[in-house]
């Protein structure tokens, strides 16, 4: 007979010790610490740190850990911890022209000032199994040579002097923060900046290559790619000054995108802009080609209907951690509004039968 | 020993809350957007209700968390553990005892008291939004109350079924004012809409908070030919033996027969302890 | 009488201090006419507990903050600036304004918010001599049939409230004690 479904919270006690049992996996293999999976994994880390908007490669790699290596998991075990921290003020803009190198390539010149380096890439690694790997990781080190003291200019400066590219003016008015303030549309850049940069990989990555594909193509070209470390400095009101209270790990691009000229701008190139914690250079590209998209209506450019090109579209489904609690929340009981659809469905039949039968009496 | 401060949340973060509710309630039905913030539950799974109630406890409190009508659902049961924990206050199963419940999907039967705060967890609050899609066409609709896209959609029901086929998440009217979403509570709960206690609505994911003032006019949307119905399963509680409760269907064997049992839970234990009986009342506590 | 200094009269233990505020400024809020007290906070002169209190629960450095008339001492100032952060703004960029009602006016200086944003809208803390339940009639969201507010100024009031939905709310204020007129409320002068 029918006996109501209580004992809820034993339930939920035993699934969690049962997810930590699964978690920790055969106890006879040894555990993976936090430095083998921020050292080894960190492309890994560097997404959670990205999409979880918290530059910590620690608590990163201990997120995925927890998360047993499910990667939108761990971005929210991140995200919110991000909550809890007090903030304790705002750093200087970043300067990514001071950045240290380690990869910096461009598509548009064979060569510029700072030169063109590969850097730690997959490009042209013929993707094959190592099978070496799965018994000895050890590897011999990798030639180095000595490092580039002055600043690497950027690409664009140089199609800047001569006025072929949309000028980018600096401004001094303090960015949005939409973890601060709910988002309003139409959004400004620097939120539609924000929001791609911790948008969810996967989305951002499917938008950009719609553009390719022909939805609002805008003829993208990798005007630089770079990724390096810069220092994050922070105005001390006490001294007055900035000082540097670290360094991060950032990839940049910067897109080169043709532009036929409208009726408020002549032709020239116009860009599109990437920046992401961490080496994510898949995520800054796709995120230049989706901001540049997004740039449509300040541009003069047509309105083509193109899901890349609708901010609301975009902004609003870019986010992981909110995409995937709501479709997620679909699995937790709905049996109340599912019995009053129930009730209604039969009551429509019921009323359906019901003048049917009156009209065959009628006949 | 509480790592956390009282309720979680920050206090800039209350306070930016606490200044939605105070707009909510001053322009009843109207979605004040604010900053959700990420918890440490999915969005979807109550964050706006649980954002609501932490910057409204106090730890005098008395907290009860319902989901479908019923306390010992999985994630009420989750939600009451995490205030628990985070605020210390205590917690409740009886509608009579709780100064705040936060809800998902129901309203209790019994009726609310003035001293009383009711907090509903709400996934899309924007009750246009499945007309228009768009946030900056619907909140041009509301700021002019061009609200005929809704009587039209409501109208093709009609026309085309012969009654309103919305059967939960019913629009209403709200101070004469605005159209609100009153959360996916079946229509049976719509006109418990005007009572004596507070009511807050959450929305996490979709960062906007609403509110009823006590007393406040709420009117369901429908037609002078079509009036509003609010509708039930035509059964009286097999366990209670209540008429005028919304009853779950429950499916009780292989041959596909079922019972129909309260959805709130504390008011069938209350029903059954001063004597009621259904018609299953035996089996049932067998 | 211990001397008042900017360090001092703020929250001993915030985060319950300000929740049982909030309530009581929520219920009012919610119940236009009704009176709570208000207590937390111990200001400089210049501002009653309540609205001391009303201040350091709601405003921070993401609020401006207009000081009217005698609540504009540099005691004040110091007091709100070291205790919640909050920016002091000219009437016409404030979330929140402080003062005797004379001092407050003109009421068209505030945001009332904009048709699509109407919570954009200011929020005055009225510093009353008195405050009591009788005056004006009020109707409205909030009140079973009627409540009764002794109000400074009906006609200015009648004339927020026709706003709606756009328009001010308010606190009044007296010692330790609260009321609130939402925009929402309808009002008739004594008959």
């Amino acid at each position: 007979m029918y006996v109501a479904v209580k004992g809820g919270e034993k339930a939920i006690e035993n699934a969690h010790a049962w997810l930590a049992e699964e978690r920790r996996g055969d106890p006879g293999v040894a555990e993976l610490s936090l430095a083998q999976i921020r050292e080894q994994l960190s492309l890994a880390v560097n997404r959670v740190m990205a999409e979880g908007s918290l530059y910590d490669p620690d608590l990163a790699a201990l997120a995925i850990k927890q998360a047993r290596g499910d990667l939108i998991e761990a971005i929210f075990l991140i995200r919110a911890y991000r909550t809890t921290l007090p903030r304790f003020g705002c750093s200087t803009p970043v300067d990514t022209g001071g950045m240290a190198c380690d990869r910096r390539i461009s598509a548009t010149f064979k060569d510029a000032p700072g030169g063109q380096v590969l850097g730690p890439t997959f490009d042209y690694t013929h993707r094959l199994l190592d099978f070496k790997l799965a018994a000895d990781g050890a590897v011999p080190a990798a030639p180095s040579a000595a490092p580039r003291h002055e600043p690497t200019p950027h690409i664009t400066e140089f199609l800047k002097d001569e006025g072929l590219i949309q000028d980018e003016p600096a401004s001094d008015e303090p960015p949005g923060d939409l973890t601060r303030e709910p988002m309003e549309f139409p959004a400004d850049r620097p939120l539609r900046l924000q929001a791609l940069t911790r948008g969810d990989e996967g989305f951002v990555l499917g938008m950009a290559y719609s553009t390719q594909r022909g939805y609002a193509r805008n003829h993208a070209f990798v005007g630089e790619l770079r990724i390096g470390t810069v220092a994050v400095e922070m105005e001390i009101p006490e001294l007055g000054f900035a000082i540097e209270i670290g360094e991060i790990v950032l990839t940049e691009c910067e897109t080169v995108n043709q532009f036929k000229g409208s009726k408020t701008e002549p032709p020239q190139f116009t860009r599109g802009y990437g920046l992401v914690f961490g080496q994510s250079e898949r995520k800054a590209i796709a995120m230049a080609l989706v901001d540049r998209a997004l740039r449509w209506e300040e541009l003069g450019e047509d309105d083509l209907g193109a899901p890349a090109q609708d901010q609301e579209f975009v902004l609003s489904h870019a986010d992981n951690i909110q995409a995937t609690g709501f479709l997620e929340h679909i699995k937790l009981p709905h049996y109340v509004d599912f019995q009053s659809e129930l009730e209604l469905v039969r009551k429509l039949r019921r009323e359906a039968e019901e003048r049917l039968e009156a009209r065959e009496a009628a006949e | 020993m509480n790592e956390y401060n009282f309720a979680y949340l920050d206090e800039q973060t209350k306070r930016m809350i606490r200044r939605a509710i105070l707009k909510a309630l001053a322009v009843p039905g109207y979605q004040v957007p604010f900053a959700s913030r990420e918890m440490p539950m999915p969005y979807g799974w109550g964050t706006g209700g649980v954002q609501v109630s932490a910057a409204t406890l106090t730890p005098d409190d008395v907290f009860k968390v319902i989901d479908q009508g019923a306390d010992d659902t999985t994630n009420a049961v989750s939600i009451r553990k995490f205030f628990e924990k985070t605020a210390g206050v205590a917690t409740t199963e009886e509608t009579g005892k709780a100064t705040i419940i936060q809800t998902r999907h129901r309203i209790p039967e019994a009726r609310l008291r003035a001293d009383q705060i009711l907090v509903y967890q709400v996934p899309i609050p924007e009750p246009l939004r499945f007309l228009e899609p768009r946030e900056t066409e619907t909140r041009k609709m509301h700021s002019l109350q061009e609200y005929g896209l809704m009587h039209v959609k409501l109208y093709e029901d009609i026309s085309q079924h012969g009654a309103i086929s919305t059967a939960y998440a019913y629009p209403v009217r709200v101070a004469d004012r605005y159209v609100m979403d009153p959360s996916p509570i079946p229509k049976f709960d719509n006109p418990k809409l005007e009572m004596d206690a507070i009511q807050l609505f959450g929305a996490g994911r979709e960062q906007r908070i609403y509110a009823l003032p006590p007393h406040t006019r709420v009117v369901s949307l429908d037609f002078e030919d079509y009036p509003f119905e609010a509708s039930k399963a035509d059964h009286a509680c097999n366990l209670c033996g209540a008429e005028d409760s919304y009853l779950d269907e429950v499916i009780t064997d292989d041959a596909g027969n079922r019972m129909f049992v309260c959805s709130d839970t504390d008011y069938c234990r209350s029903r059954r302890e001063a004597g009621h009986q259904g018609r299953l009342a035996q089996e049932g506590t067998a | 009488m211990t001397p008042q200094t900017r360090f001092s009269g703020g929250f001993t233990d915030a985060p319950v201090q300000a929740a049982h505020a909030f309530r009581a400024a929520m219920t009012v809020m919610a119940r236009p006419g009704e009176i709570r007290q208000l207590v937390g906070a111990t200001p400089p002169e210049g501002l009653s507990v309540a609205a001391g209190t009303l201040l350091l629960t709601l405003s921070d450095p993401d609020t401006g903050v207009y000081l009217a008339g005698a609540a504009d001492s540099p005691a004040v100032r110091q007091w709100l600036t070291f205790h919640t952060g909050a920016p002091l703004v000219p009437a016409a960029q404030a979330d929140f304004a402080v003062g005797l009602w004379q001092d407050l006016m003109p009421l068209e200086q505030y945001r009332i918010g904009t048709p699509e944003y109407p919570d954009r809208s200011a929020t005055l803390i009225v510093e009353c001599g008195v405050l009591h339940q009788s005056g004006a009639t009020l109707r409205g969201p909030g009140i079973r049939d009627t409540a009764r507010l002794a109000l400074p100024d009906v006609a200015a009031l009648q004339a927020n409230s026709d706003l709606y939905p756009l328009g001010c709310d308010f606190f009044f204020t007296c010692g330790d004690t609260v009321a609130a007129l939402p925009r929402s409320t309808r009002i008739e002068p004594k008959g």
